[in-house]
């Protein structure tokens, strides 16, 4: 059989060619240019080989940076996905308490990520801020400035307001599209409640669960704003994450070698972490 | 294993509080016997699986009892009547194996792993999944997924009724017979009371000892398929079994005789009608015209051959008249003449037979 040639298709796909080119690819490489010289004003450089990479590498520095933000998007996760989950589960499914819950839980996603952070920077304010107040007057003697678990508490509490209800949205959407005749069967197959959670709901919000995790891994580990804007990365290092780091290497110390192969591995990291979710999570699928 | 008896049975989906509130089943009562395989047919929107719901427990009546051998279960949870269902799409647990599908119903009610294991196999082999039952449940095509359904239902020996909400739905059509006679088979191996919930004729007349034909939340006619084919007792019942169904004719009925369009016509209840002649309509399944050397006169207007036999259509001053003719009989063209089967000929008053 003779297949028809035809190369039209190209025109309609160059659009998007184009698009990536400028918004991913030509950046990407722009950076991969930077990682491999060592940089001086008015545009001279020098090769420098995987001199930045090794450097990255071995700083410990980095490795610091990068356990915070593994710590940091570990606590989260464990925090937001099992409690979003049981939101989501203990929300209406008919009657005028739908809309109100979905508009509540929807709020804290449409703030702006530099608002969040100035909202919380005020609230924990131990001598002024509603939860600095607080918890000092209750006996804590809080200030996220000065203490790192207090700066710790305070993002995590943060991160948890904000972005639990991608989770919840996620899951709810996932548990309505289950077909009543699942609930009715298992009524009638006389399952538990947590039967009916473990074997029906469980399974039937897979997918929005990786989804879910995917994307606050994803956005969690590369949390910038909210904390500089909250601590600066403070106090010490003690909330300098690998975005913050990065930052502060490229446009503090203006190293953009180190920077950009600092980038690099960040970037390879989110990107290894992620297929390692997705992987673990859709394993049984394959069969 | 029980008898149902269903008691002035009414429910509605709307709030308690309208006075003018519609019914989504009006009034049905109802007696079946322990045992027995019953059908619920009639068009989408009639109520059955309403009434079937009611029956298994998930839903309430508005009024009304429901006594399950003598034990009035009408407030009773699904788990508390002992009831299994089979629903239109087939329902799994897609995480677990065949079998721990089969055995969660048992499971659920802590029955020993021993006795699990025995049932399980029972059931397994008289729905042939037997060799199956270490496969993952959501691996399984359509009607494999339905007989798991199904066995969750058979596992347990001690199930009142089991219930199916039109359970072929998703099956492909060549499957459908096999699944429909392998249940068939089941029903008169192990005589549970069974009650099929569907809108295919077919299904429902080659399933069930009795069925019961519903329209607009209301029964219409209970009786064996044969009852229903060879007198319908409402002109629903005759047009919606057969296939085509029943013709229905505009017609007047003077000195216990019926007229159609001018012609006298023989039928078998045309004597007993007392009326003033209004709303009358005669029945006669195409199965029951034939052509004649003389009779009432008709112009053939469609032939449709549909293998076996040919269906045609015929008119006579604007009604259309359909008729089964056999591959072999002649077939004439142009004008000819038919007639009806008078012992197979009824007459209808507002829909209902005339008796």
């Amino acid at each position: 059989m003779n297949k028809t040639v035809n190369q039209k298709g190209w025109r309609f796909v160059l659009p998007v060619v184009v698009l990536v080119a400028f918004n991913a690819v030509i950046p990407l490489m722009t950076v991969v240019n930077y990682s491999v010289q060592e940089s001086f004003g008015e545009n001279t450089f020098f090769w420098a080989g995987v001199r930045w990479f090794e450097q990255v590498l071995h700083a410990e520095r980095f490795h610091y940076a990068l356990l915070r933000q593994i710590s940091f998007t570990a606590i989260v996760l464990a925090i937001e996905v099992p409690l979003g989950l049981i939101i989501a589960l203990a929300m209406p499914r008919k009657g005028p308490w739908v809309s109100v819950c979905l508009v509540l839980m929807a709020l804290p996603l449409l703030i702006p990520w530099n608002v969040v952070g100035a909202m919380w920077n005020i609230m924990a304010l131990p001598d002024i801020g509603l939860l600095g107040r607080t918890l000092n007057k209750i006996g804590w003697e809080y200030n996220y400035t000065r203490q790192p678990f207090a700066a710790w508490f305070t993002i995590v509490l943060m991160d948890v307001w904000h972005w639990t209800s991608l989770v919840v949205l996620l899951c709810y959407a996932g548990l309505v599209s289950i077909p009543d005749a699942y609930y009715q069967a298992a009524k009638i197959d006389g399952a538990r409640r947590w039967a009916v959670f473990r074997f029906i709901q469980l399974p039937k919000l897979k997918y929005v669960l990786t989804i879910a995790i995917l994307l606050r891994f994803m956005d969690s580990f590369m949390i910038y704003t909210e904390v500089v804007v909250v601590t600066g990365g403070g106090p010490g290092n003690a909330t300098t994450f690998l975005s913050i780091d990065l930052v502060k290497t490229a446009l503090g110390q203006f190293d953009l070698g180190p920077a950009a192969a600092m980038s690099l591995i960040y970037f390879l990291i989110t990107l290894f972490l992620s297929w390692l979710f997705y992987t673990l999570m859709m394993r049984n699928e394959a069969r | 294993m029980a008898s149902i008896i269903l008691r002035d049975l009414r429910h509605s989906y709307e709030g308690a509080d309208r006075a003018d509130r519609n019914w989504a089943l009006k009034q049905i009562t109802l007696e079946w016997a322990d045992g027995g395989a019953y059908a619920l047919l009639g068009p989408s929107g009639c109520g059955k699986t309403t009434l079937l719901n009611l029956i298994s427990g998930l839903l309430t009546p508005t009024e009304g009892r429901i006594v399950f051998d003598g034990r009035d279960v009408t407030n009773a949870s699904p788990e508390e009547r002992n009831i299994a269902q089979v629903f239109q799409f087939p329902v799994i647990y897609d995480t677990m194996t065949v079998y721990d599908n089969l055995a969660f119903p048992l499971r659920n009610r802590r029955v020993g792993e021993r006795e699990v294991d025995e049932r399980v196999r029972e059931v397994a082999t008289m729905l042939e999944l037997d060799t199956m039952l270490k496969q993952r449940a959501s691996g399984l095509t359509a009607d494999g997924k339905q007989k798991i359904s199904l066995g969750r239902g058979l596992v347990r020996s001690d199930v009142n009724v089991i219930m199916f909400d039109e359970p072929l739905t998703v099956i492909d059509p060549h499957l459908k017979w096999v699944l429909r006679s392998k249940l068939k088979e089941l029903q008169q191996r192990i005589r549970r009371t069974m009650i099929y919930v569907t809108h295919d004729q077919t299904e429902a007349l080659t399933f069930a000892d009795q069925v019961v034909v519903m329209k607009d939340g209301e029964i219409v006619q209970i009786g064996t398929p044969v009852e229903l084919f060879e007198r319908p007792s409402h002109t629903f019942v005759g047009h919606f079994i057969g296939s085509p169904g029943m013709n229905l004719l505009p017609c007047q009925v003077r000195d216990g005789r019926a007229i159609f369009a001018g012609e006298m016509i023989e039928t078998a209840n045309g004597a007993s009608y007392r009326g003033e002649g209004r709303g009358l309509e005669l029945g006669v399944r195409p199965e029951s015209v034939s052509f004649a050397p003389e009779g009432i006169p008709v112009d053939v207007v469609k032939v449709l051959d549909a293998g076996s036999y040919r269906i045609v259509e015929a008119r006579r001053a604007g009604h259309t008249i359909k008729m089964l003719v056999s591959e072999d009989d002649r077939i004439p063209e142009g004008p000819a003449h038919v007639r009806f089967a008078p012992d197979r000929t009824r007459v209808y008053e507002n829909g209902w037979l005339v008796r």
